[in-house]
Protein backbone atom coordinates (compact mmCIF):
# COMPACT_ATOMS: atom_id res chain seq x y z
CA UNK A 1 0.00 0.00 0.00
CA UNK A 2 1.56 3.22 -0.78
CA UNK A 3 0.62 5.99 1.79
CA UNK A 4 0.73 8.26 -0.29
CA UNK A 5 1.02 8.35 -4.51
CA UNK A 6 1.93 11.71 -4.66
CA UNK A 7 5.48 11.32 -3.44
CA UNK A 8 8.41 11.89 -5.76
CA UNK A 9 9.76 9.04 -7.78
CA UNK A 10 13.80 9.39 -7.28
CA UNK A 11 15.30 6.73 -8.58
CA UNK A 12 13.79 3.42 -10.71
CA UNK A 13 14.42 -0.05 -9.69
CA UNK A 14 17.29 -0.70 -11.87
CA UNK A 15 19.35 2.43 -10.15
CA UNK A 16 18.68 1.19 -6.53
CA UNK A 17 19.87 -2.08 -7.28
CA UNK A 18 22.89 -0.59 -9.31
CA UNK A 19 23.84 1.91 -6.02
CA UNK A 20 22.89 -1.47 -3.60
CA UNK A 21 25.64 -3.69 -5.61
CA UNK A 22 28.02 -0.48 -5.42
CA UNK A 23 27.57 0.03 -1.61
CA UNK A 24 27.29 -3.49 -0.14
CA UNK A 25 30.73 -4.57 -1.98
CA UNK A 26 32.05 -1.22 -1.06
CA UNK A 27 31.55 -2.18 2.59
CA UNK A 28 32.89 -5.64 1.91
CA UNK A 29 36.59 -3.73 0.30
CA UNK A 30 36.36 -1.22 3.14
CA UNK A 31 36.55 -4.13 6.04
CA UNK A 32 39.13 -6.56 4.01
CA UNK A 33 41.36 -3.77 2.75
CA UNK A 34 41.41 -2.37 6.20
CA UNK A 35 42.48 -5.69 7.68
CA UNK A 36 45.59 -5.53 5.57
CA UNK A 37 45.77 -1.86 5.98
CA UNK A 38 46.87 -2.00 9.74
CA UNK A 39 47.42 -4.42 12.37
CA UNK A 40 43.95 -3.03 14.25
CA UNK A 41 41.73 -4.18 11.91
CA UNK A 42 43.33 -7.66 10.61
CA UNK A 43 40.70 -9.61 13.07
CA UNK A 44 38.51 -8.71 10.23
CA UNK A 45 39.59 -11.27 8.00
CA UNK A 46 37.55 -13.42 10.16
CA UNK A 47 34.82 -12.03 8.17
CA UNK A 48 35.53 -13.48 5.12
CA UNK A 49 36.64 -17.08 5.65
CA UNK A 50 40.06 -16.02 7.32
CA UNK A 51 42.95 -14.48 6.14
CA UNK A 52 44.10 -16.08 3.20
CA UNK A 53 39.97 -16.15 1.66
CA UNK A 54 39.96 -12.02 2.39
CA UNK A 55 43.14 -11.76 0.36
CA UNK A 56 41.97 -14.19 -2.43
CA UNK A 57 38.17 -12.50 -2.40
CA UNK A 58 39.17 -8.63 -2.30
CA UNK A 59 40.12 -7.54 -5.73
CA UNK A 60 37.53 -9.80 -7.59
CA UNK A 61 35.08 -7.64 -4.87
CA UNK A 62 36.96 -5.31 -6.59
CA UNK A 63 36.58 -5.22 -9.93
CA UNK A 64 32.85 -6.24 -9.60
CA UNK A 65 32.55 -2.93 -7.59
CA UNK A 66 34.65 -0.88 -10.61
CA UNK A 67 31.86 -2.22 -13.16
CA UNK A 68 28.87 -1.44 -11.18
CA UNK A 69 30.20 2.25 -10.40
CA UNK A 70 31.10 3.18 -14.08
CA UNK A 71 27.37 2.10 -14.83
CA UNK A 72 26.40 4.42 -11.98
CA UNK A 73 28.54 7.06 -12.83
CA UNK A 74 27.47 7.12 -16.53
CA UNK A 75 23.93 7.65 -15.02
CA UNK A 76 24.49 10.45 -13.13
CA UNK A 77 27.42 12.01 -14.22
CA UNK A 78 24.72 14.76 -16.59
CA UNK A 79 23.42 15.67 -12.53
CA UNK A 80 26.32 16.59 -11.13
CA UNK A 81 27.27 19.48 -12.92
CA UNK A 82 28.83 21.95 -10.93
CA UNK A 83 26.48 25.60 -10.98
CA UNK A 84 26.92 28.83 -9.41
CA UNK A 85 24.06 27.92 -6.81
CA UNK A 86 26.22 25.07 -5.57
CA UNK A 87 29.19 26.91 -4.67
CA UNK A 88 27.31 29.17 -3.17
CA UNK A 89 25.71 26.22 -1.53
CA UNK A 90 29.34 25.13 -0.43
CA UNK A 91 30.12 28.60 1.00
CA UNK A 92 27.17 28.08 3.18
CA UNK A 93 27.89 24.41 3.78
CA UNK A 94 29.09 25.57 7.80
CA UNK A 95 25.68 26.58 8.39
CA UNK A 96 24.02 23.16 6.89
CA UNK A 97 26.47 21.27 9.38
CA UNK A 98 25.42 23.83 11.77
CA UNK A 99 21.53 22.29 11.79
CA UNK A 100 20.33 25.79 9.78
CA UNK A 101 18.99 25.06 6.67
CA UNK A 102 16.96 28.04 6.43
CA UNK A 103 18.80 30.49 4.08
CA UNK A 104 20.53 27.65 2.29
CA UNK A 105 20.30 28.20 -1.98
CA UNK A 106 17.70 26.52 -3.59
CA UNK A 107 19.12 23.37 -4.85
CA UNK A 108 18.12 20.79 -7.46
CA UNK A 109 18.57 17.52 -7.62
CA UNK A 110 21.76 17.53 -6.02
CA UNK A 111 23.11 19.99 -3.70
CA UNK A 112 27.00 21.07 -4.07
CA UNK A 113 28.42 18.72 -1.56
CA UNK A 114 26.74 15.76 -3.05
CA UNK A 115 28.10 16.81 -6.29
CA UNK A 116 31.83 17.26 -4.70
CA UNK A 117 31.39 13.86 -3.37
CA UNK A 118 30.05 12.43 -6.09
CA UNK A 119 33.34 13.85 -8.45
CA UNK A 120 36.14 12.78 -5.78
CA UNK A 121 34.36 9.46 -5.24
CA UNK A 122 34.74 8.95 -9.01
CA UNK A 123 38.30 10.12 -8.80
CA UNK A 124 39.45 8.00 -5.78
CA UNK A 125 37.39 5.06 -7.64
CA UNK A 126 39.85 5.12 -10.66
CA UNK A 127 42.64 5.49 -8.62
CA UNK A 128 41.43 2.82 -6.73
CA UNK A 129 41.41 0.37 -9.63
CA UNK A 130 44.42 1.51 -11.33
CA UNK A 131 46.08 1.05 -8.19
CA UNK A 132 44.26 -2.18 -7.15
CA UNK A 133 45.03 -4.08 -9.94
CA UNK A 134 49.04 -2.73 -10.50
CA UNK A 135 49.38 -4.17 -6.66
CA UNK A 136 47.45 -7.75 -7.34
CA UNK A 137 49.53 -10.37 -7.77
CA UNK A 138 47.88 -13.26 -8.51
CA UNK A 139 47.43 -12.32 -12.12
CA UNK A 140 49.53 -9.48 -12.73
CA UNK A 141 53.41 -8.78 -12.10
CA UNK A 142 54.24 -5.04 -12.70
CA UNK A 143 57.42 -3.38 -12.20
CA UNK A 144 58.54 -2.99 -8.96
CA UNK A 145 58.11 0.96 -8.89
CA UNK A 146 54.70 1.05 -10.13
CA UNK A 147 53.83 -1.67 -7.65
CA UNK A 148 54.79 0.02 -4.79
CA UNK A 149 53.49 3.16 -6.12
CA UNK A 150 50.29 1.22 -6.43
CA UNK A 151 50.63 0.01 -2.83
CA UNK A 152 50.77 4.01 -1.96
CA UNK A 153 48.17 5.36 -3.95
CA UNK A 154 45.87 2.17 -2.77
CA UNK A 155 46.25 2.87 0.79
CA UNK A 156 45.96 6.53 0.93
CA UNK A 157 43.04 6.91 -1.64
CA UNK A 158 41.18 4.02 0.32
CA UNK A 159 41.72 5.74 3.29
CA UNK A 160 40.06 9.22 1.79
CA UNK A 161 37.09 7.05 0.59
CA UNK A 162 35.91 5.25 3.50
CA UNK A 163 36.13 8.66 5.16
CA UNK A 164 33.77 10.08 2.69
CA UNK A 165 31.75 7.12 2.68
CA UNK A 166 31.73 7.07 6.19
CA UNK A 167 29.87 10.86 5.77
CA UNK A 168 27.68 9.95 2.72
CA UNK A 169 26.12 7.18 4.65
CA UNK A 170 25.94 9.67 8.22
CA UNK A 171 24.52 12.19 5.89
CA UNK A 172 21.61 9.42 4.55
CA UNK A 173 20.92 9.05 8.06
CA UNK A 174 20.89 12.43 9.64
CA UNK A 175 18.37 13.87 7.23
CA UNK A 176 15.33 12.60 7.78
CA UNK A 177 13.34 10.68 4.78
CA UNK A 178 16.25 10.00 2.89
CA UNK A 179 17.14 6.74 3.32
CA UNK A 180 13.79 5.36 1.59
CA UNK A 181 14.83 6.96 -1.27
CA UNK A 182 17.21 3.75 -1.76
CA UNK A 183 14.74 1.77 -0.23
CA UNK A 184 11.74 2.08 -2.60
CA UNK A 185 12.81 4.83 -4.62
CA UNK A 186 10.18 7.83 -3.42
CA UNK A 187 10.74 10.70 -0.97
CA UNK A 188 7.87 13.18 0.60
CA UNK A 189 7.33 16.52 -1.57
CA UNK A 190 7.93 17.74 1.70
CA UNK A 191 11.53 16.48 1.96
CA UNK A 192 11.86 18.07 -1.82
CA UNK A 193 10.30 21.08 -0.97
CA UNK A 194 12.96 21.78 2.12
CA UNK A 195 16.41 19.77 1.20
CA UNK A 196 16.51 20.15 -2.95
CA UNK A 197 13.62 23.10 -3.51
CA UNK A 198 14.65 23.16 -7.77
CA UNK A 199 14.21 19.48 -7.99
CA UNK A 200 10.95 20.12 -6.28
CA UNK A 201 9.41 22.96 -8.59
CA UNK A 202 10.79 21.01 -11.72
CA UNK A 203 8.99 17.62 -10.65
CA UNK A 204 5.80 19.42 -9.57
CA UNK A 205 5.28 22.39 -11.61
CA UNK A 206 5.29 24.64 -8.75
CA UNK B 1 59.96 -22.56 8.11
CA UNK B 2 61.42 -22.40 11.36
CA UNK B 3 61.93 -23.72 15.11
CA UNK B 4 60.13 -21.30 17.35
CA UNK B 5 62.46 -21.49 20.13
CA UNK B 6 64.78 -18.71 18.69
CA UNK B 7 64.58 -14.98 20.45
CA UNK B 8 62.11 -12.90 18.55
CA UNK B 9 63.29 -9.24 17.95
CA UNK B 10 60.90 -8.08 15.75
CA UNK B 11 57.17 -9.96 14.16
CA UNK B 12 55.37 -8.65 11.32
CA UNK B 13 52.04 -6.62 11.75
CA UNK B 14 52.34 -6.85 15.18
CA UNK B 15 52.22 -3.53 17.56
CA UNK B 16 53.37 -5.15 20.84
CA UNK B 17 56.63 -6.21 22.02
CA UNK B 18 57.90 -9.36 20.91
CA UNK B 19 59.08 -12.02 23.53
CA UNK B 20 62.98 -10.64 24.00
CA UNK B 21 64.29 -10.82 27.28
CA UNK B 22 67.11 -12.91 26.13
CA UNK B 23 69.19 -10.84 24.04
CA UNK B 24 71.42 -13.52 21.25
CA UNK B 25 74.92 -13.01 19.44
CA UNK B 26 74.26 -11.69 16.19
CA UNK B 27 75.34 -14.15 13.47
CA UNK B 28 76.27 -13.25 10.11
CA UNK B 29 77.05 -15.46 6.73
CA UNK B 30 80.38 -14.19 4.71
CA UNK B 31 80.73 -14.82 1.54
CA UNK B 32 83.68 -14.31 -0.13
CA UNK B 33 83.17 -13.93 -3.95
CA UNK B 34 87.13 -13.69 -4.42
CA UNK B 35 87.13 -17.22 -3.80
CA UNK B 36 83.69 -18.98 -5.16
CA UNK B 37 84.62 -21.26 -8.00
CA UNK B 38 80.83 -21.60 -8.96
CA UNK B 39 80.20 -25.60 -8.20
CA UNK B 40 76.85 -24.64 -7.23
CA UNK B 41 77.55 -26.99 -4.06
CA UNK B 42 75.53 -24.85 -1.98
CA UNK B 43 73.01 -24.81 -4.28
CA UNK B 44 72.22 -28.37 -4.03
CA UNK B 45 72.97 -28.68 -0.18
CA UNK B 46 70.44 -25.91 -0.17
CA UNK B 47 67.81 -27.66 -1.87
CA UNK B 48 68.98 -31.47 0.26
CA UNK B 49 68.79 -29.55 3.58
CA UNK B 50 65.51 -27.79 2.75
CA UNK B 51 63.77 -30.80 0.59
CA UNK B 52 63.06 -28.10 -2.02
CA UNK B 53 63.31 -29.24 -5.73
CA UNK B 54 63.31 -26.73 -8.63
CA UNK B 55 62.20 -27.76 -12.26
CA UNK B 56 65.51 -28.93 -14.08
CA UNK B 57 65.68 -26.19 -16.72
CA UNK B 58 67.68 -26.05 -19.92
CA UNK B 59 70.99 -24.31 -20.59
CA UNK B 60 70.29 -20.41 -21.43
CA UNK B 61 73.85 -20.35 -23.32
CA UNK B 62 75.27 -19.27 -19.59
CA UNK B 63 76.05 -21.01 -16.52
CA UNK B 64 72.66 -19.61 -14.41
CA UNK B 65 70.46 -22.48 -13.98
CA UNK B 66 67.80 -22.19 -12.36
CA UNK B 67 68.43 -18.58 -13.70
CA UNK B 68 66.61 -17.04 -11.24
CA UNK B 69 65.14 -17.29 -7.32
CA UNK B 70 62.27 -19.31 -7.09
CA UNK B 71 59.97 -20.77 -4.20
CA UNK B 72 62.19 -24.05 -4.51
CA UNK B 73 65.44 -22.43 -5.06
CA UNK B 74 66.01 -20.09 -2.17
CA UNK B 75 69.70 -19.14 -3.57
CA UNK B 76 71.16 -18.91 -7.17
CA UNK B 77 74.18 -18.59 -8.32
CA UNK B 78 74.95 -15.45 -10.91
CA UNK B 79 77.57 -15.57 -13.14
CA UNK B 80 78.97 -12.48 -14.92
CA UNK B 81 81.75 -11.65 -17.53
CA UNK B 82 83.96 -8.76 -16.98
CA UNK B 83 86.66 -7.22 -18.61
CA UNK B 84 89.09 -5.39 -16.43
CA UNK B 85 92.74 -4.35 -17.44
CA UNK B 86 92.42 -6.41 -20.68
CA UNK B 87 91.64 -9.71 -18.19
CA UNK B 88 88.32 -11.39 -18.60
CA UNK B 89 87.01 -11.83 -14.94
CA UNK B 90 84.11 -14.24 -13.97
CA UNK B 91 82.57 -12.57 -11.14
CA UNK B 92 80.21 -15.32 -9.72
CA UNK B 93 77.85 -14.28 -6.87
CA UNK B 94 75.76 -16.27 -4.50
CA UNK B 95 72.37 -14.69 -4.44
CA UNK B 96 69.77 -15.29 -1.89
CA UNK B 97 68.53 -13.52 1.05
CA UNK B 98 70.86 -11.05 2.92
CA UNK B 99 69.24 -11.27 6.65
CA UNK B 100 68.66 -7.35 6.69
CA UNK B 101 69.07 -5.80 10.27
CA UNK B 102 65.92 -3.44 8.82
CA UNK B 103 63.76 -5.62 6.34
CA UNK B 104 61.67 -4.38 4.00
CA UNK B 105 59.73 -7.41 3.58
CA UNK B 106 58.84 -7.44 7.43
CA UNK B 107 58.27 -3.73 7.58
CA UNK B 108 55.36 -4.13 4.65
CA UNK B 109 54.09 -7.20 5.43
CA UNK B 110 50.18 -7.15 7.05
CA UNK B 111 49.66 -10.87 8.54
CA UNK B 112 51.13 -11.12 11.93
CA UNK B 113 54.08 -13.95 12.61
CA UNK B 114 54.25 -14.72 8.89
CA UNK B 115 57.89 -12.63 9.46
CA UNK B 116 60.12 -12.85 11.78
CA UNK B 117 63.24 -11.85 12.76
CA UNK B 118 65.14 -13.23 15.14
CA UNK B 119 67.56 -11.95 18.08
CA UNK B 120 70.34 -13.24 16.34
CA UNK B 121 69.55 -11.92 12.48
CA UNK B 122 67.95 -14.40 10.75
CA UNK B 123 64.86 -13.31 9.03
CA UNK B 124 62.58 -16.14 8.59
CA UNK B 125 58.99 -16.29 6.68
CA UNK B 126 56.37 -18.51 8.72
CA UNK B 127 54.44 -19.78 5.71
CA UNK B 128 51.88 -21.05 7.72
CA UNK B 129 50.55 -17.63 8.53
CA UNK B 130 51.42 -16.16 4.99
CA UNK B 131 48.12 -14.75 3.09
CA UNK B 132 50.00 -14.71 -0.49
CA UNK B 133 49.52 -10.72 -1.08
CA UNK B 134 53.16 -10.51 -2.03
CA UNK B 135 53.76 -7.55 0.06
CA UNK B 136 57.21 -8.62 1.13
CA UNK B 137 58.28 -8.71 -2.49
CA UNK B 138 57.04 -5.31 -3.00
CA UNK B 139 59.13 -4.11 0.46
CA UNK B 140 62.55 -6.06 0.13
CA UNK B 141 64.93 -3.73 -1.74
CA UNK B 142 67.20 -7.08 -2.88
CA UNK B 143 64.24 -8.48 -5.26
CA UNK B 144 64.54 -11.89 -2.83
CA UNK B 145 60.76 -13.38 -1.75
CA UNK B 146 59.29 -15.29 -4.29
CA UNK B 147 55.41 -16.56 -4.02
CA UNK B 148 54.60 -20.22 -5.08
CA UNK B 149 52.42 -20.50 -8.14
CA UNK B 150 51.11 -23.52 -6.16
CA UNK B 151 50.24 -22.63 -2.96
CA UNK B 152 50.19 -18.83 -3.01
CA UNK B 153 52.84 -18.52 -0.20
CA UNK B 154 55.87 -16.77 -0.15
CA UNK B 155 59.09 -18.59 0.19
CA UNK B 156 63.31 -17.27 0.43
CA UNK B 157 66.36 -18.15 2.27
CA UNK B 158 66.16 -18.75 5.95
CA UNK B 159 69.57 -18.89 6.48
CA UNK B 160 68.56 -22.52 7.80
CA UNK B 161 67.08 -20.82 11.22
CA UNK B 162 66.38 -24.71 12.30
CA UNK B 163 70.15 -25.44 11.92
CA UNK B 164 71.33 -22.43 13.55
CA UNK B 165 69.26 -22.87 16.52
CA UNK B 166 70.49 -25.87 17.60
CA UNK B 167 74.12 -25.02 17.20
CA UNK B 168 74.71 -25.87 13.26
CA UNK B 169 76.02 -23.92 10.75
CA UNK B 170 73.53 -23.07 7.50
CA UNK B 171 73.90 -26.33 4.52
CA UNK B 172 75.59 -24.14 1.92
CA UNK B 173 78.30 -23.22 4.56
CA UNK B 174 78.51 -26.57 5.38
CA UNK B 175 79.10 -27.94 1.89
CA UNK B 176 81.57 -25.17 0.36
CA UNK B 177 84.82 -26.89 -1.16
CA UNK B 178 86.80 -24.13 -1.21
CA UNK B 179 85.56 -21.92 2.40
CA UNK B 180 84.03 -19.30 0.47
CA UNK B 181 81.14 -19.24 2.80
CA UNK B 182 81.80 -19.18 6.30
CA UNK B 183 79.69 -18.42 9.12
CA UNK B 184 79.52 -17.57 12.78
CA UNK B 185 78.93 -14.26 14.80
CA UNK B 186 78.76 -11.47 12.96
CA UNK B 187 81.58 -9.26 14.78
CA UNK B 188 84.27 -12.76 13.79
CA UNK B 189 82.97 -12.55 10.45
CA UNK B 190 83.73 -9.22 10.07
CA UNK B 191 87.20 -9.55 11.65
CA UNK B 192 87.29 -12.44 9.03
CA UNK B 193 86.51 -10.60 6.39
CA UNK B 194 89.38 -7.86 6.64
CA UNK B 195 91.80 -10.33 6.25
CA UNK B 196 90.43 -11.60 3.25
CA UNK B 197 90.06 -7.74 2.37
CA UNK B 198 93.90 -7.33 3.03
CA UNK B 199 94.70 -9.71 0.98
CA UNK B 200 93.10 -9.00 -2.20
CA UNK B 201 94.74 -5.76 -1.53
CA UNK B 202 97.65 -6.74 -1.50
CA UNK B 203 97.18 -8.87 -4.44
CA UNK B 204 96.16 -5.92 -6.81
CA UNK B 205 92.25 -5.26 -5.93
CA UNK B 206 92.80 -2.16 -4.49
CA UNK B 207 89.12 -1.64 -4.34
CA UNK B 208 88.02 -4.78 -2.10
CA UNK B 209 85.98 -4.71 0.95
CA UNK B 210 83.42 -5.48 2.39
CA UNK B 211 79.69 -5.38 1.41
CA UNK B 212 77.37 -4.69 5.00
CA UNK B 213 75.11 -2.10 3.44
CA UNK B 214 74.14 0.40 5.92
CA UNK B 215 71.06 1.57 4.42
CA UNK B 216 69.27 -1.58 5.50
CA UNK B 217 71.07 -1.52 8.78
CA UNK B 218 73.55 -3.98 7.73
CA UNK B 219 73.01 -7.39 6.55
CA UNK B 220 73.43 -10.89 8.31
CA UNK B 221 74.61 -12.35 4.77
CA UNK B 222 77.37 -10.21 3.55
CA UNK B 223 80.15 -10.32 0.58
CA UNK B 224 83.61 -10.01 0.58
CA UNK B 225 84.33 -8.42 -3.71
CA UNK B 226 87.23 -7.39 -5.17
CA UNK B 227 85.32 -4.03 -6.78
CA UNK B 228 83.42 -2.94 -3.88
CA UNK B 229 83.53 0.58 -5.41
CA UNK B 230 81.08 -1.27 -7.70
CA UNK B 231 78.65 -3.78 -6.26
CA UNK B 232 76.86 -3.37 -9.35
CA UNK B 233 79.69 -5.55 -11.60
CA UNK B 234 78.33 -8.73 -9.48
CA UNK B 235 75.22 -9.59 -11.24
CA UNK B 236 73.30 -6.58 -10.07
CA UNK B 237 74.10 -5.67 -6.38
CA UNK B 238 72.66 -2.68 -5.71
CA UNK B 239 75.22 -0.32 -4.27
CA UNK B 240 73.17 1.53 -1.42
CA UNK B 241 70.24 -0.62 -0.85
CA UNK B 242 67.78 0.75 1.31
CA UNK B 243 63.84 0.23 1.75
CA UNK B 244 62.36 2.57 -1.07
CA UNK B 245 60.93 5.60 0.18
CA UNK B 246 58.11 4.76 -1.24
CA UNK B 247 57.53 2.05 0.58
CA UNK B 248 58.48 3.84 4.09
CA UNK B 249 55.33 6.00 2.86
CA UNK B 250 53.05 2.86 2.62
CA UNK B 251 53.64 1.63 5.46
CA UNK B 252 55.03 4.63 7.75
CA UNK B 253 53.54 7.04 10.48
CA UNK B 254 50.62 7.63 8.03
CA UNK B 255 48.58 4.80 8.46
CA UNK B 256 48.39 5.28 12.00
CA UNK B 257 46.89 8.74 11.55
CA UNK B 258 44.83 7.81 8.90
CA UNK B 259 43.58 5.20 11.51
CA UNK B 260 42.75 7.97 14.03
CA UNK B 261 41.65 10.24 11.41
CA UNK B 262 38.97 7.58 10.30
CA UNK B 263 37.70 6.51 13.97
CA UNK B 264 37.42 10.58 14.03
CA UNK B 265 35.15 10.70 11.35
CA UNK B 266 33.16 8.05 12.65
CA UNK B 267 33.10 9.14 16.08
CA UNK B 268 32.36 13.06 14.61
CA UNK B 269 28.99 11.84 13.14
CA UNK B 270 27.64 10.12 16.06
CA UNK B 271 28.66 13.46 18.08
CA UNK B 272 27.07 15.62 15.72
CA UNK B 273 23.91 13.66 15.49
CA UNK B 274 23.90 13.64 19.67
CA UNK B 275 24.37 17.38 19.41
CA UNK B 276 22.61 18.65 17.04
CA UNK B 277 20.02 16.67 16.61
CA UNK B 278 18.65 14.92 13.23
CA UNK B 279 17.72 17.51 10.14
CA UNK B 280 13.83 16.84 10.00
CA UNK B 281 11.76 17.83 7.05
CA UNK B 282 9.87 21.00 9.08
CA UNK B 283 6.27 21.39 10.20
CA UNK B 284 6.07 24.33 8.35
CA UNK B 285 6.96 22.93 4.99
CA UNK B 286 4.31 19.51 5.69
CA UNK B 287 1.38 22.19 6.91
CA UNK B 288 1.97 24.35 3.23
CA UNK B 289 1.96 20.99 1.24
CA UNK B 290 -0.83 19.99 2.89
CA UNK B 291 -2.80 22.84 2.05
CA UNK B 292 -2.39 23.14 -1.37
CA UNK B 293 -3.57 19.60 -1.43
CA UNK B 294 -6.75 20.32 0.30
CA UNK B 295 -6.86 23.39 -1.79
CA UNK B 296 -6.41 21.20 -4.71
CA UNK B 297 -9.62 19.02 -3.85
CA UNK B 298 -11.90 21.93 -3.12
C1 LIG C 1 38.55 -1.40 -7.68
C2 LIG C 1 39.13 -2.53 -7.64
C3 LIG C 1 40.04 -2.97 -6.53
C4 LIG C 1 41.05 -3.87 -6.71
C5 LIG C 1 41.39 -4.60 -8.01
C6 LIG C 1 41.72 -4.00 -5.44
C7 LIG C 1 42.81 -4.83 -5.22
C8 LIG C 1 43.53 -4.89 -4.05
C9 LIG C 1 44.62 -5.79 -3.82
C10 LIG C 1 45.18 -6.77 -4.85
C11 LIG C 1 45.06 -5.58 -2.55
C12 LIG C 1 46.18 -6.33 -1.86
C13 LIG C 1 45.58 -7.39 -0.98
C14 LIG C 1 45.04 -8.54 -1.79
O1 LIG C 1 45.79 -9.11 -2.61
O2 LIG C 1 43.86 -8.87 -1.61
C15 LIG C 1 44.26 -4.53 -1.97
C16 LIG C 1 44.43 -3.98 -0.71
C17 LIG C 1 43.61 -3.00 -0.17
N1 LIG C 1 42.43 -2.52 -0.72
FE1 LIG C 1 41.78 -2.87 -2.60
N2 LIG C 1 41.12 -3.20 -4.51
C18 LIG C 1 40.08 -2.55 -5.13
C19 LIG C 1 39.19 -1.65 -4.53
C20 LIG C 1 39.27 -1.21 -3.21
C21 LIG C 1 38.35 -0.27 -2.58
C22 LIG C 1 37.14 0.39 -3.24
C23 LIG C 1 38.80 -0.07 -1.31
C24 LIG C 1 38.25 0.85 -0.25
C25 LIG C 1 37.24 0.65 0.42
C26 LIG C 1 39.97 -0.87 -1.13
C27 LIG C 1 40.72 -0.90 0.01
C28 LIG C 1 41.91 -1.56 0.15
C29 LIG C 1 42.79 -1.39 1.27
C30 LIG C 1 42.60 -0.43 2.46
C31 LIG C 1 43.86 -2.28 1.07
C32 LIG C 1 45.06 -2.46 1.96
C33 LIG C 1 46.11 -1.49 1.51
C34 LIG C 1 47.37 -1.60 2.31
O3 LIG C 1 47.75 -2.71 2.67
O4 LIG C 1 47.96 -0.56 2.59
N3 LIG C 1 40.25 -1.57 -2.30
N4 LIG C 1 43.32 -4.13 -2.91
S1 LIG D 1 66.86 -9.34 1.55
FE1 LIG D 1 64.64 -8.95 1.19
S2 LIG D 1 63.65 -10.83 1.96
FE2 LIG D 1 65.75 -10.82 2.82
S3 LIG D 1 65.51 -9.74 4.84
FE3 LIG D 1 66.10 -8.16 3.35
S4 LIG D 1 64.02 -7.37 2.73
FE4 LIG D 1 63.62 -9.35 3.67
Amino acid sequence: MIRDPKDLKRYNASERANHWVVGISFILLALSGLAFFHPAFFPLTQLFGGPVWARILHPYVGVLMALAFLVIFLRFKHLNRMTAADREWLAKARNMVDGNDHDMPEQGKYNGGQKVMFWVLALCMLLMTLSGVAIWRAWFGFDITVVRLGAVVHAAAGAVMIAMIMVHVYAAIWVKGTIRAMWYGTVTRAWAKQHHRGWYRQMTGK
Amino acid sequence: MALQSLDILRRSATTTPPPGVRKGVEVAKLIDVSACIGCKACQVACSEWNDIRAEVGSCVGVYDNPTDLSAQAWTVMRFAEHEEKDRLEWLIRKDGCMHCADPGCLKSCPSPGAIIQYANGIVDFHQENCIGCGYCVTGCPFNVPRISKEDSKAYKCSLCSDRVAVGQEPACVKTCPTGAIQFGSKEDMKDYAAERVADLKRRGYEQAGLYDPQGVGGTHVMYVLHHSDRPELYSGLPANPSISPLVSLWKGFAKPLATLALAGVALGSLFHYVTKGPNEVSKEIEDEIEAEDKEGTK
